[in-house]
């Protein structure tokens, strides 16, 4: 009769983390140079530029010199190991780290042409231009049609309840949910299914009709079925919208995205065709990544 | 395969396991014991008011035939209340008395039967006839309240075996009252009196309702100025209010300011309020200004409380939209905190409610006969009426300051019975 547990020092070893933890300096990779993007950053007509960008949570840098150009109704993905800073730039791009006290962000990002971070630019519209969806689905406690129809009321875009139902009714539709809630629309949106309530923020979202759609791990809290909805869902939106995904399922950028941009430590190391990136990375940690070696 | 020197960790976990689950069993007991104790002081606290104090919602009544002589009560003009109002009805009930005893001949004996009725009985009996005017020249049979020592004997807390002269009810008396009680005609009934009078000197023509009335209006001006006040005080704290040095500050004083004994609060309010202010003395107004004070710093904290429970996840969803600063306050956080607010201002008002100190110190104390109508009408409160009866040694304003006590006790059980409702009912989990 063996023991499993005999020396409590031994299986101690076995947990040892085989992972670089952020921050940690990366002496594994000694060819590794994370300051050049390898990749291609520009796209002609570009829908979002962004050039030089640097986000420092107080002292703490998450995000050194990022340039990456996102074209008009491309999925664009946006992975990478966890702690990465790929929600931190995901939220730089609707200025959503403006909430968080000591987080300051440098650089420009464009938005058709116009710099969002311009002392001109006012939050509220550039919030209803850039939406955004987030890891866990987070309806507000409210009925679902209250959900969906808060973001056209706040601004104005109904002109009658009339047309607010019919805002109501295709975003849900395009959300893949109407059949499903079309007799309860008066039920909050808290009692629904995760993936239920995932494609009610969606609807939410577009129900405002932004330009850009940023998700950042919508499909983390969803299980595969759901997940599978949500990917049908981004595929059926990127003719109206332009979407930035952050996911860290390699499958999933793989099967949604148009193109991926691979961050690491806060540096984006390599951004290009999702084929092209999952087939035949060109950096080293891209490589290991996608390969699995770490993450 | 473990040999005798070495155990195996099983081995070792083993051996410790009794210990821990003798420590676990320990700090269990530990835990029903104190719980336990409290909950003993608690019946206690209970057995001895209840016990004390049931009594007190009786109170003896003798039935008389009353002769509602218009010549007598010198009632010529119906149409003028105050002949109503302050015609002798004593003197009314004193002829009904000797007419129910017409062998009771001697000033002695008068006096022996005059004592039976409470000596406010004639408001009872103005009261009476002016709600039904009809009486007027009429015999009527009327109830009227026991004077209190005869109360008491009805009671049955007056020991019969001890000397006449050391009791405050002669044998006469007694007598008197076996022989009414066994005709019926005296009788204990529901006292209503105590629901419906204020203040008195008499035990049984005393009532809360003044001390009622006092503390619903003092808590009305509580809490219209401490709960506006207090969650905007919150939400501009919480939402708006940048972390710094002046607000780390402000957070401490609130805090502190929870501690702060409510004399304090008290003294505070006769130096400002009135005697800087000149405010009136005595009045709800003031003690609702006090108490606000008082209660200020609990709303607040738990109107914090209540807003940074609201998830993140909210904000950012209504942010996300393009909501404005303002928008998601209002339309969002608002909504999800206002339960835990109204959960601490009921409890703040359930502390304000019990508050006797502070209201002592602007005045509250006084001996008030009549009804507050307004918020600037001379009033007490109920905490007060108790402090104010526990210092009278009659029997009958003992029971009462217990019976008080039960009154005030289920105001502030069903006030925080409502706060764990409310809770309850709208907790969300996330
Ligand atoms: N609010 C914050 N304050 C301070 N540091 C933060 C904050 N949010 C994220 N960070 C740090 O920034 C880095 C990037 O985080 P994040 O963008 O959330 O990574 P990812 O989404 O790729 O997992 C991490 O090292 C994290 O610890
Ligand atoms: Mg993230």
């Amino acid at each position: 009769m063996s023991n499993p547990i005999k020396n409590p020092l031994a299986a101690e070893q076995l947990v040892a983390d085989p992972v670089p933890s952020a921050g940690e300096p990366i002496s594994m990779h000694p060819d590794a140079d994370l300051s050049k993007t390898v990749g291609k950053i520009e796209v002609k007509n570009a829908k979002m530029s962004m050039r030089s960008v640097d986000v420092f949570y107080g002292d703490k840098q998450a995000i050194f010199d990022v340039n990456l150009d996102i074209a008009r109704n491309e999925v664009i993905a946006m992975i990478g190991p966890s702690g990465c800073g790929k929600s931190t730039f995901l939220r730089c791009l609707n200025r959503m780290n403006d909430t968080i006290e000591n987080c300051k962000v440098t650089g420009s990002v464009l938005l058709e042409g116009e710099d969002i971070y311009a002392t001109k630019q006012d939050v509220v519209p550039l919030r209803a231009q850039v939406g955004m969806v987030f890891q866990k689905p987070n309806p507000f406690p409210k009925s679902i049609y209250d959900n969906v129809a808060y973001g056209p009321r706040i601004h104005g875009l109904a002109h009658s309840n009339v047309d607010l139902d019919e805002i109501v009714e295709t975003s849900l539709q395009r959300a893949g949910l109407w059949s499903e809630v079309k007799d309860r629309l008066d039920q909050p949106g808290t009692g629904l299914s995760g993936g239920q309530q995932q494609r009610l923020c969606i609807a939410r979202t577009i129900a405002v009709s932004p330009e850009v759609i940023l998700m950042d791990e919508p499909c983390s809290a969803l299980d595969p079925i759901a997940t599978a909805k949500i990917e049908e869902l981004i595929d059926e939106l990127r003719s109206r919208f332009t979407i930035a995904i952050v996911t860290h399922s390699m499958q999933q950028a793989a099967r949604v995205s148009n193109r991926t941009a691979y961050f690491h430590l806060g540096y984006l190391v390599e951004v290009g065709k999702t084929d092209d990136i999952f087939t035949n990375p060109n950096h080293k940690l891209t490589e290991d990544y996608i390969t699995g070696r770490f993450g | 395969m473990s040999n005798s020197h070495s155990p195996s960790t099983i081995e070792i976990v083993n051996r410790n396991l009794a210990v821990r689950y003798a420590r676990e069993r320990r700090f269990r007991r530990l835990g029903l014991a104190a719980v336990l104790s409290g909950f003993a002081a608690l019946i206690f606290l209970m057995v001895t008011i209840v016990g004390d104090g049931w009594r007190a919602f009786q109170q003896g009544y003798i039935e008389l035939e009353i002769n509602f002589d218009a010549e007598a009560l010198e009632i010529d003009d119906p149409a003028d209340d105050d002949q109503w109002q302050y015609a002798d009805y004593t003197s009314l009930i004193r002829s009904a008395l000797r007419e129910r005893f017409p062998a009771l001949q001697t000033r002695k004996e008068k006096k022996l039967l005059y004592s039976l009725v409470s000596p406010g009985a004639d408001y009872q009996l103005a009261n009476m006839l002016v709600e039904n005017r009809e009486w007027l020249g009429q015999v009527q049979r009327v109830r009227l309240p026991v004077d209190d020592d005869i109360d008491v004997l009805l009671k049955g807390y007056v020991d019969e075996t001890l000397p006449e002269d050391e009791r405050r009810i002669s044998n006469a008396q007694i007598e008197l009252v076996k022989g009414l009680k066994s005709s019926g005609e005296i009788a204990l009934g529901f006292n209503h009196i105590f629901f419906t009078a204020g203040d008195s000197r008499e035990p049984e023509q005393a009532g809360i309702r003044g001390a009622l009335i006092g503390s619903f209006l003092t808590l009305v001006v509580t809490l219209s100025l401490s709960f506006p006040i207090a969650v905007a005080a919150a939400i501009y704290l919480e939402e708006f209010a940048p972390r710094n040095r002046i607000t780390d500050i402000i957070e401490v004083n609130i805090n502190n300011l929870a501690a702060v004994p409510s004399i304090v609060f008290g003294l505070l309010g006769l130096a400002v309020f009135l005697n800087l202010f000149g405010m009136p003395r005595s009045v709800p107004l003031v003690g609702g200004i006090v108490l606000t004070l008082m209660t200020l710093p609990t709303i607040i904290i738990s109107s914090r409380a209540a807003l940074k429970a609201v998830p993140p996840s909210i904000r950012e969803a209504a942010l996300g939209l393009g909501a404005s600063k303002m928008q998601v306050i209002f339309h969002h956080v608002l909504p999800l905190a206002l339960p835990g607010m109204l959960t601490g201002a009921i409890i703040g008002m359930a502390q304000a409610l019990g508050e006797t100190a502070p209201l002592l110190m602007i005045g509250m104390v006084a001996f008030i006969v009549d009804i507050p109508a307004g918020f600037t009408d001379p009033a007490t409160v109920l905490p007060v009426q108790i402090f104010l009866w526990s210092d009278s040694p009659e029997r009958g304003f003992v029971e009462r300051t217990s019976a008080a006590i039960m009154v005030l006790l289920f105001f502030l059980i069903a006030m925080n019975a409502v706060a764990v409702l409310l809770r309850r009912r709208f907790e969300r989990r996330w």
